[in-house]
This record gives C-alpha cells, sequence and structure tokens, in this order.
C-alpha cells in the first residue's frame, strides 16, 4: 500500500488548530429510501464558497441493494490518528464507513475526489454476524487500534440474542476485527459512544432495542421506561466498564454523547429525548469529579408545547402536547456552543455552554415541527423536524437535516414525506439565525439523516493535543 | 588507525541516537503533549526521563544477549554476520510489512516508560546499534586473545563486553533523549503544535533501509576480523 510521505492536511493536532484550518469544501450527506424497497445513497454537496454550484449536490452514490437505511456515518481516520500513540500517522481521512443500520450491511465509500466518490468495499451482514455477534452497526470512530462502530442489535433474527455492543475494524484493510468490549458490566443496549483519548476513558448510550425501535417507537415500552436510560463510563485501553450512571426510569433513550473537545477536560453532555413524567426534553452533564469517580446533573430542561389533539399524530393524541424529542446535540470545537434539535417541536437550540454546569439559551431557530411546519425564509416547506446536526469546524455555519428514523418519521409526521438540509449562521457575536440562500431538497423519495464536512467536522473529530 | 575506526564506531552510537531522538515516531511529541496537558514545563522533564528509561532498557534488551554470545561461541566473525543477517532481516520485514504495531495504541498514554520501549523494540531500533556495537568489542580487545585463551580470560572479556553494552546504550539513549528534547522544547516554546504536522514525515522506509543498511555493514566488517 502507498503511504503518503506527510500526515494528511486534515490532521489536527487541537481543537484550536482544527478551528483556524480552512473551511470545508464539500458536505457529504446520507440518503435513506423512504421504504425498504429504496435504495439508499450518499449525496456530495459543494461547498466552495465562489462555486457556481455552491450548496447544491453536485455528485451521488446509490447502493445497489434495497432496505439497508442509512443513519449514521464517520471517517476512517480523524485527527487523533495524528498522536504518535496511534501508531498509525500516515492514514490518509479518506473513506467514509456508512453502515445500514437495518439491513447490517457497511459501505466504505471512497471520497477522495468527491465529485468521483464511489464505493470501496461492502461487507455483507453475515460477516458481521459471523465475527462479532452483533447486529444494526451504528457510530463510527476512529480510536486505539482501529475503527469503533457501536451496534444496536446482538445476534438472532430481531438483534435480541445477546447485548448489542463495539466492535474493531482495520483502519486500513476494512477488516472485522472483533468485538471491543472485555467486560461490560451492566451495559445491554447501546447507541451512541465517543471518548477522551488522552485521558482513556470512553462514555456510552441507550436506545434501545430492534424490537423497540425498528417498527417505530413502542407506545407501552416507552410508557413503562423501558428504554435506555443510562450511559456507560469505560476504562477504554482495558476495554472495561468502569460505571454504569442511571439518569433515571423516566429518562427514556439517553442518545447522544458529547465530550468537550478539549482534551484536559473531563465533562461532556448527553441528550434524553424524553422524560416520561413531564414530555420535557432533557440534557444531562456528566463529569468525574475530584475522587476519580462520574457525576451527572440535568442541565437542560425542554417544555413540551400543548397542542389541539386534532392536530396530533395518533401516537401523541392522549397527551394533548408536542414533546421537543431532542434527538440530537452536537457541541463546537471550542466546547462554548451546544446544539440541540428538538425533532418534534420543529426548533434548533443554541445554548452557550461555556459554563458547562450552568448552559444559557443563547439563540433559537423554528423550522417544520409537528402542527406548526416553520417555513424556511425563503418561503419553502422543511418537513419533519430540525434532526442531524452538523457544526463546521470553525463554528460558523451550523448544518442540519430531517429525518430520524424512516418508520419514526412516518408515526411524527404521518402526512409528509421528503428529505431537507440547511444552515445557519452563527456570527462572532454568537447570533444564529438560517440562512435563507441555503436550501437543498433532496430526490424524491429520498430522505436525509447524518452530514460529515470535508476536513472533520464536530462529532467526528477527537484530539490528543490541549487548545493552548 | 584502529583508534580512528573506534572513534568512528562511537560517533555511529552518538549519530544513531540523535536519528532515533528526531523520529517523532520515538516519543519527542508526546513529551510536547505532557507539557501542554500540565501546562508545566516540568512534566515535559518527567515526560523524557520516562521515555529515555524505555529507550535505555529497549537497548540493553538487546544488546546484553550479544555480549554473552561471546562466553559460548568463541567465533567473532559467526557472532557478527549472525547478527548483520538479523539486522537486516529485521529491516526487509520492516520493509515488506508497513503496518504498524497495534500493541503500541493498548498502551496507556501515561504508561510513557512502556510506551517508548515497545515502540523502539517494534520498530527494531536496539538492533539498528548491534553491529555498532559489535564493532566496537571487536577493537576493544584484539581478537587474537580469544583462541588459546582460559575461562577466565573470557569470563573478563565477557565482563567487559557487558560493560560497553551498558555504555553503548547509555550514550545512544544520552544522544536521543538530548536531540528529541530540544525538538520538544522548541516546539513547546516557539513553534507551536502546528510544527507537528508540518514537520513530521513517513520515516518508514527510510528506517528500514537505515536497518539493512547497518546489517550489511555489520556482516561486511565481519570478514575483516582476524583469526
Amino acid at each position: 500500500m502507498n503511504k503518503p510521505m506527510k500526515p494528511d492536511p486534515t490532521f489536527h493536532a487541537s481543537p484550536k488548530l482544527a478551528m483556524e484550518a480552512p473551511p470545508e469544501n464539500f458536505a457529504f450527506t446520507v440518503m435513506l429510501g423512504k421504504d425498504k424497497d429504496q435504495h439508499d445513497g450518499l449525496a456530495v454537496i459543494d461547498l466552495r464558497s465562489g462555486s457556481d454550484t455552491y450548496g447544491e449536490i453536485v455528485h451521488t452514490v446509490m447502493t445497489e441493494t434495497t432496505g439497508d437505511e442509512f443513519h449514521h456515518f464517520g471517517w476512517n481516520a480523524c485527527s487523533s490518528s495524528l498522536s504518535p500513540l496511534s501508531g498509525h500517522a500516515f492514514l490518509e481521512r479518506r473513506y467514509l464507513i456508512v453502515p445500514g443500520i437495518r439491513s447490517s450491511r457497511i459501505f466504505i465509500f471512497d471520497v477522495k475526489d468527491p465529485l468521483k466518490a464511489h464505493i470501496h468495499k461492502i461487507i455483507e451482514p453475515e460477516e458481521l454476524f459471523e465475527k462479532t455477534g452483533y447486529s444494526r452497526p451504528h457510530t463510527i470512530h476512529c480510536g486505539p487500534e482501529g475503527i469503533y462502530v457501536s451496534t444496536l442489535g446482538g445476534g438472532g433474527p430481531d438483534g435480541t440474542d445477546g447485548p448489542p455492543g463495539i466492535f474493531i475494524m482495520d483502519c486500513e484493510t476494512f477488516e472485522i476485527i472483533g468485538r471491543y468490549e472485555m467486560d461490560r458490566g451492566a451495559q445491554d443496549k447501546h447507541y451512541d459512544f465517543w471518548w477522551n483519548l488522552p485521558q482513556d476513558y470512553m462514555v456510552s448510550s441507550e436506545w434501545g432495542l430492534p424490537p423497540q425501535y425498528e417498527n417505530g417507537v413502542v407506545a407501552e415500552d416507552l410508557l413503562s421506561n423501558k428504554y435506555g436510560h443510562s450511559i456507560h463510563f469505560w476504562d477504554l485501553r482495558a476495554r472495561k466498564n468502569i460505571q454504569t450512571m442511571d439518569f433515571g426510569d423516566n429518562y427514556q433513550m439517553a442518545l447522544e454523547i458529547r465530550p468537550a473537545h478539549d482534551p484536559t477536560k473531563s465533562y461532556g453532555f448527553c441528550g434524553v429525548v424524553v422524560d416520561t413524567t413531564n414530555l420535557q426534553g432533557a440534557i444531562f452533564t456528566w463529569w468525574r469529579d475530584d475522587d476519580g469517580v462520574w457525576q451527572s446533573k440535568k442541565t437542560i430542561t425542554i417544555d413540551p408545547r400543548p397542542e389541539d389533539p386534532e392536530n396530533l399524530p395518533d401516537l401523541l393524541k392522549g397527551f394533548g402536547a408536542v414533546p421537543p424529542l431532542v434527538t440530537d446535540i452536537d457541541l463546537s470545537l471550542d466546547d462554548k456552543y451546544l446544539y440541540v434539535a428538538c425533532w418534534g417541536l420543529g426548533e434548533m437550540h443554541q445554548y452557550d455552554v461555556s459554563d458547562p454546569m450552568n448552559p444559557v439559551l443563547n439563540g433559537k431557530v423554528e423550522l417544520g415541527g409537528i402542527a406548526t411546519e416553520h417555513k424556511h425564509p425563503n418561503g419553502k416547506d422543511v418537513i419533519y423536524g430540525p434532526q442531524m446536526v452538523e457544526i463546521s469546524r470553525d463554528g460558523k455555519r451550523v448544518y442540519w437535516t430531517n429525518s430520524l428514523y424512516s418508520s419514526w418519521d412516518n408515526q411524527f409526521y404521518p402526512h409528509q414525506e421528503g428529505g431537507q438540509m440547511v444552515m445557519a449562521n452563527v456570527g462572532e457575536d454568537g447570533s444564529f439565525s438560517l440562512d435563507p440562500n441555503f436550501y437543498i431538497d433532496f430526490p424524491e423519495n429520498m430522505r436525509a439523516h447524518q452530514i460529515r464536512l470535508e476536513g472533520g467536522d464536530c462529532s467526528t473529530d477527537s484530539f490528543c493535543y490541549p487548545s493552548v | 588507525m584502529e583508534d580512528m575506526t573506534l572513534a568512528a564506531l562511537w560517533w555511529a552510537v552518538i549519530f544513531s541516537g540523535i536519528y532515533h531522538g528526531v523520529n517523532p515516531g520515538m516519543g519527542w511529541p508526546l513529551a510536547v503533549s505532557a507539557a501542554l496537558f500540565e501546562r508545566k514545563k516540568m512534566a515535559m522533564a518527567k515526560a523524557l526521563a520516562m521515555l529515555a528509561a524505555g529507550h535505555f532498557l529497549a537497548m540493553v534488551v538487546i544488546l546484553l544477549p550479544f555480549s554473552m554470545m561471546y562466553f559460548l561461541i568463541d567465533n567473532e566473525r559467526e557472532i557478527r554476520i549472525g547478527a548483520g543477517v538479523l539486522v537486516v532481516a529485521m529491516g526487509i520485514y520492516l520493509l515488506i510489512n508497513r503496518r504498524h504495531p497495534k500493541i503500541l495504541a493498548r498502551v496507556h498514554p501515561a504508561k510513557l516508560g512502556l510506551w517508548s520501549f515497545l515502540a523502539a523494540t517494534a520498530h527494531g531500533a536496539g538492533l539498528m546499534l548491534v553491529p555498532i556495537y559489535l564493532g566496537i568489542c571487536g577493537l576493544l580487545v584484539p581478537s587474537e586473545s580469544l583462541s588459546g585463551t582460559g575461562h577466565a580470560a573470557a569470563q573478563a572479556l565477557m565482563s567487559n563486553n557487558v560493560m560497553t553494552a551498558f555504555l553503548v546504550a547509555a550514550t545512544h539513549t544520552f544522544a536521543m533523549t538530548f536531540a528529541g528534547a530540544a525538538i520538544a522544547i522548541f516546539v513547546y516554546a516557539w513553534f507551536g503544535l502546528k510544527f507537528i504536522s508540518k514537520s513530521w514525515f513517513n520515516l518508514d522506509l527510510v528506517w528500514a533501509l537505515s536497518l539493512i543498511i547497518v546489517g550489511a555493514f555489520g556482516i561486511y566488517s565481519a570478514f575483516g576480523v582476524h583469526h
């Protein structure tokens, strides 16, 4: 294999250097078919300033299979690979690992030349099942020894034969190496994970088991608090669960884990979709105390909005309210702003989290939403609500799409169909507003989920050097 | 004449130390990281000391068995040819297998001594010194005295060689630490972190070739040994 002589130009030693690097030229957004008979794909979006095709889809790569359901995805290498400890400093940030969350098929896209992006390798589901006993791959991070992939399902047809977990892939050949865990402790569900590499800890979260989400949210399970409500702290390199933190039964679906990017800090955030006692959305701040014990505190709550049951989908009619549904959060590289997607309310919140224990709501954008259906400033509709959010490295642009998960889209927004991606600008003073000229309508039958930015973004890159 | 060769070999020990020291793969970026994390320069000194300890140990572990070998095999040429072949083989292995050792990624970031030991061993840093070391041993004791001497003489020779092994490892490690520290201090105090990605280039190929050249030199020089 030919190796480059110099480290990849998108390897940034510290968050500060990543913020000062040239802005992103392209975005990569996964497209999922509206049902299991559709193909999925990767859309390449032009973000080169001054380009005639700025803000347009300039290339798409479609799969030959159907029913994969693209969801989350990630890079083969990020800024942490620059650390000499990693043992592979001359990797290129070149491949996107895109799992089919429904089929368990994993696609590797080569995006070295974004306009000629193509599928480099496909790992069939059987290989994953055989080598790991896991199914339904989800979050991707490049880490010690290779690429870490979290899964939502264990073995068997419905993914409930054994607990889900994390497996490791070789970061050069993309061979599946095997399971990560040596001691998973109380962890029996999975969703997201992230870490602090120099401090050698990892945090993982819980959504629910496949039967709880694949055909839509199961109301009985939700009301009896059977979705995940704990996060787990791991000794990263010892591969051991060192502490399980239960937020409380009512904090259903503890999803995105966002640690501070500065590796000297030992705190982060986790978003909770819904508090079943009052339909609030919640953000917990977690941190390590002086004795080395992990602690957490609910630092943000977002209230539901009362609504005439007539305007609500069947699932919510009985409540007479729209829950915020906090389905994604993202933290800027300077650890200053936390963006919180309220997929039900149709709002994107911007919190100043300079003091992580006392977040302050600094800005808000309204778009879509159950029963509100706020329009874009350009006058067009944006269906569903703000969902997967990605922040540019410099923190000045915030992009998001609107699909959550095919069967859940259909439940919460039963009469809508399509996919959009929008962008908001963040001023030097922190002002936060939609860009009226940035609006991408995805092709027919295509919905849009996670976004990755060329050269790295705020939910991808881990750093081994502090921003001093 | 022999004094000059001996001096050249000691210089080779020092230069190999500098070569290892400037190679980021031997750890100076970790010393920068340690200083940035703790925001004090003492942290860098501590990190450099741990890296040096690991490197020193990796050298000694490789050199000592060779010094013992004189006790078992009294044909110096065989030892030196064997060592040369081993070093060349390591170089060829690293040339073919360009994958980085995954084991390094499993080491806790605070265990710099262990990391340094493993990094040096995995990259054959100790082996690179072997032909130079054997050359020095060969010159220190005229090889004629090997034949026909008694058990006691061989033992004296071995302890002499053991001393030399420690001296070679210490000199090499000192040069390595000096070079690494100089870069680490410059990056920390003046150049900034950007230097790490700007200055670092892929040494894999050069490193593998260095082993092959040093090994070949070892084999070649073995034929100059008198019997």
